[in-house]
């Protein structure tokens, strides 16, 4: 079946991706296996029937955040994880301690997996009874974005009004006056 | 069709990723792009739910999280900015004291 395929292919791609980005030195390709992942979580989304958030998502994410993460990169110039001599005998660097963080995430996934095992009423397919018609679904995302939800909405503009004054405000040189 | 828990399990997975990369890398921007998997992760099943609950409040929530979460790298990029400029290192480690 080609829609459990594509489900499967683009998970895979996700998930891989994710992976490498953990697992690069360079952050700037940890930067750009990001965006691939972000593409494939936008196929995911496409799948499940929410074109607003897939487009969203390549636009706002992959398109802004991560031209803003590819930028800072470049501009601080500092590409590899400096491996200084402080670093190195550092207590929490030893090797029985740095495979405990791997640990414990692999201790998650098997909580998370054994929970969702046992929960009732998640083994059946996804199918709202909203699915046939997409632009109908952003119509109606729209309609109650603005009228439930235009509290939040409203609050979500002071929001990025007062992280751009604050980014602005940190980045700033000290003794600047302007 | 695919079953929920399967998104729910690719979410877990994602999810224990960006766990993994806060606890383990040595970089102030790779810990954040640990935190925008994460999110995204949460993003993925906010979307599952709202899906299999045949509303559109899922996808409400994702536009919100994703809002938060462009505020969220705006300032802590700029914060790593101000870091770099005192101490010419990306290690967290390098950062341990309250003032200087």
């Amino acid at each position: 079946m080609p829609e459990t395929l594509t489900f499967y292919l683009l998970s895979a791609l996700a998930i891989g991706a994710s992976a490498l980005v953990i697992g690069q030195r360079n952050p700037m390709y940890s930067v750009l296996m990001l965006i691939a992942s972000f593409g494939a979580l936008a196929g995911l989304y496409i799948q499940l029937d929410a074109p607003f958030v897939a487009v969203a998502q390549i636009i706002i994410y992959a398109g802004a955040i991560m031209v803003l993460f590819l930028f800072v990169v470049m501009l601080l110039n500092a590409p590899k994880e400096d491996g200084a001599d402080w670093d190195q005998a550092h207590p929490l660097r030893l090797p029985p301690v740095t495979r405990l963080g791997s640990m414990l995430a692999v201790l998650l996934v098997v909580q998370l997996a054994w929970a969702l095992m046992e929960a009732n009423g998640i083994g059946g397919p996804v199918s709202g009874e909203t699915g046939a018609d997409t632009v109908s679904s952003v119509r109606q995302l729209g309609r109650v974005l603005f009228t439930d939800y235009v509290f939040a909405f409203e609050a979500t503009s002071i929001l990025i009004l007062v992280a751009m004054v604050g980014a602005v405000m940190l980045a700033r040189r000290e003794g600047e006056r302007s | 069709m695919i079953p929920l828990s399967h998104y729910l399990l690719v979410s877990a997975v994602l999810f224990a990723i960006g766990t993994t990369g806060v606890f383990l890398r040595r970089n102030l921007i790779t810990i954040l792009l640990s935190i925008e998997i994460m999110l995204n992760a949460v993003n993925l099943s906010f979307v599952a739910f709202g899906r299999q609950l045949g509303t559109v409040d899922g996808q409400i929530i994702v536009f919100f999280v994703m809002t938060v979460a462009a505020a969220e790298a705006a300032v802590g990029l700029a914060i790593v900015i101000g870091l770099y400029r005192h101490r010419e290192s990306l290690n967290p480690d390098a950062f341990v004291s309250l003032k200087w």
